[in-house]
């Protein structure tokens, strides 16, 4: 019986290795099980994600065409080539310059229609409605939405707002109109999260704050705004990922082409073209290697952003 | 009789509160707001109603002179966008079973259980996030392409298939259920299988809802990758289809709004009905990322 109550007690102690015998015979049983639940996800990890990242790097590596016959070894060549291509350059910079339009302008425009849906008293489920529906749809239909809008002479974008703009015929206007078309459809995410933490904000700061004769602006400065700093660095970080990825929306607004000038090709619509239009597979992958390594810095400055915050707070 | 209103009354009396002119204000600018968010909605839906020619009209107008239903007859006739529905539910109904089951196991497994070269799987997976057919395009095709899955279900299907953040945001989930719980059932005598069917999935009902239910959302409205790896016609989903083949020949204004109408609107009228399940998904998958 004494033994019974023992090993109730034991899994708090185990933890300070008393018994080691238990603990590897644990560890043994825990070897094989974990190793079963987490084996269907590793097969397919390794076989969709792992493998064609080191199937990219090695293929940056060679001349590989489409078909993946009669690759050679060509070293880092297709790396030197992309440094010197102003037609990358170009699709990067208009990928990084939708980024910085679009990041900001959501940002904002999230929290401002979270604070008009928290604070108005009726009808929330019919503003969550309005500003979420468009995220719904797919990309494409809300590309060729605002392509339809946004033409010249049959759009009703420039007939409502009395404009002559040739928003998608036009370099200076071409990504413009690419970044309301995605403010419009994306912002109902971001819009959800800023609502999700508002209403996470406790009641009793407000009223701590109306008895000490804060007014509304003061408690929305001094109380909402630094509540809500931990989701704005996530609402940015994840929408500056997404945005760097731009593809969608911009190829079915310009008719699968690069737009105006070439003016809305982005990085995703370069790398493909370089591997489906010309096959050059291999200095596709070059860039794929050179667009996940952009990725993966801008995600790393986050956490190490987070990591620092933490340390400051404490 | 008398009970029954008693009991009544104070509900009925609870909510209504006051129109103050600040919620006057903020509810007028609410209307106006919404307005223009569904303003797009509502024009593709009217255009879709038009007949082509008035479609492509110069000065264009809101809402129809003659109301026909020619674009939607004409959808259904040409025949392929009942099977890109078709296909759309196909995918992303597999894609939502496997990516909840294969992640529910993972997060578990990577929560709760010891194995060798746990950190650094777990290491990879969080690196895996930052990958998608958009970062690695032309390699993963090239592998499924090796496979001989192009142009199939399965090529379009098993890449969607893992999903490093499902995984991340069930283990954060599965860390938060008390070990207790667990541990009463193990000295009970269950093995690591049955407490996981009858103890954990039971409790993260909620999330693994939340999971299926983001993973149902992306999978569906997904261009990139099936746009990717399907030429043939008669295998593209609804979001595809649309973009590809409405796009090609001529663009018939009216008939490629109702197409995607058609895609998108099951999904809003969905929402309409789970509204509140899906905000609470698309939130907690969301936030799980901080």
């Amino acid at each position: 019986m004494t033994t019974s109550a023992e090993t109730v007690i034991a899994p708090a102690r185990t933890r300070t290795a008393t018994a080691t015998a238990t603990a590897t015979v644990r560890r043994n049983q825990g070897f094989q099980h974990g190793g079963w639940f987490v084996a269907p996800f590793l097969a397919l990890f390794a076989l969709f994600v792992v493998w064609p990242l080191l199937r990219g790097v090695y293929l940056s590596l060679t001349d590989a065409n489409i078909s993946g016959d009669g690759a050679n070894f060509i070293g880092l060549d297709n790396y030197r080539e992309a440094l010197h291509d102003r037609a990358m350059w170009d699709a990067l910079g208009h990928s990084a310059y939708f980024t910085l339009l679009v990041v900001p302008c959501i940002t904002v425009l999230a929290f401002l229609l979270a604070m008009l849906a928290h604070h108005i008293e009726r009808g929330k489920w019919l503003w969550r409605l309005c500003f979420f529906a468009p995220f719904l749809l797919p990309s494409t239909v809300a590309g060729n939405m605002w392509q339809w809008l946004f033409t010249q002479g049959i759009g009703l974008f420039n007939e409502t707002f009395g404009l002559t703009t040739p928003w998608l015929t036009d370099k200076s206007y071409a990504m413009l109109a690419i970044v309301i078309e995605t403010l419009w459809w994306t912002v109902g995410f971001s819009f959800l999260l800023y609502l999700a933490a508002l209403q996470g904000i406790p009641d009793h700061l407000y009223e701590a704050a109306k008895l000490d004769g804060a007014n509304a602006w003061h408690r929305t400065v001094h109380i909402t705004l630094p509540m809500l700093r931990h989701i704005t660095g996530l609402v940015i970080a994840l929408q500056a990922l997404a945005s760097l990825q731009l593809f969608d929306q911009a190829v079915v607004m310009m008719d699968f082409g690069p737009g105006p000038e070439l003016s809305t090709r982005s990085f995703v619509q370069y790398t493909l073209e370089q591997g489906f239009t010309s096959y050059r597979v291999g200095y596709a992958s070059a860039m794929s290697v050179i667009f996940f390594v952009i990725i993966a810095a801008v995600a790393l400055a986050r956490m190490a952003l987070l990591r620092n915050r933490e340390e400051g707070t404490r | 009789m008398s009970t029954t209103q008693l009991r009544l009354k104070p509900l009925r009396t609870k909510p209504r509160k006051p129109w103050t002119p600040s919620q006057i204000v903020l509810t007028l600018l609410g209307i106006a707001v919404s307005a223009l968010f569904v303003a797009p909605i509502a024009a593709a839906l009217f255009t879709s109603l038009k007949s082509e020619a008035e479609a492509a009209e110069i000065p264009p107008h809101w809402l129809p002179e003659v109301w026909t239903a020619q674009a939607w007859k004409a959808l259904w006739k040409t025949g392929n966008i009942t099977n890109w529905f078709v296909n759309s539910l196909v995918v992303s109904i597999l894609v939502t079973a496997i990516v909840v089951t294969v992640a529910a196991l993972a997060g578990y497994g990577f929560a709760r259980t010891e194995f060798k070269g746990k950190t650094v799987l777990m290491g990879m997976v969080m690196a895996g996030l930052m990958i998608s057919p958009a970062v690695l395009g032309v390699p993963l095709f090239t592998t499924v392409q090796q496979m001989g899955m192009v142009d199939t279900y399965w090529g379009m299907i098993l890449p969607q298939c893992a999903p490093a953040a499902m995984v991340y945001i069930l283990y954060k989930f599965f860390q938060g259920i008390p070990r207790e719980l667990e541990e009463a059932a193990f000295i009970d005598g269950a093995g690591r299988w049955r407490i996981f069917f009858t103890i954990v999935v039971p409790l993260s009902r909620p999330s693994l809802a939340a999971v299926g239910i983001f993973t149902f959302i992306a999978s569906w409205n997904n261009f990139l990758w099936p746009y990717m790896v399907t030429n043939n016609p008669d295998l593209m989903t609804m979001p595809n289809g649309i973009a590809t083949v409405m796009n090609s020949y001529g663009i018939q204004w009216a008939q490629l709004m109702a197409g995607g109408l058609m895609a998108g609107l099951p999904l809003i009228i969905v929402f309409v009905f789970f509204q509140r399940q899906i905000v609470a998904g698309v939130a907690h998958t969301g936030l799980a990322g901080q």
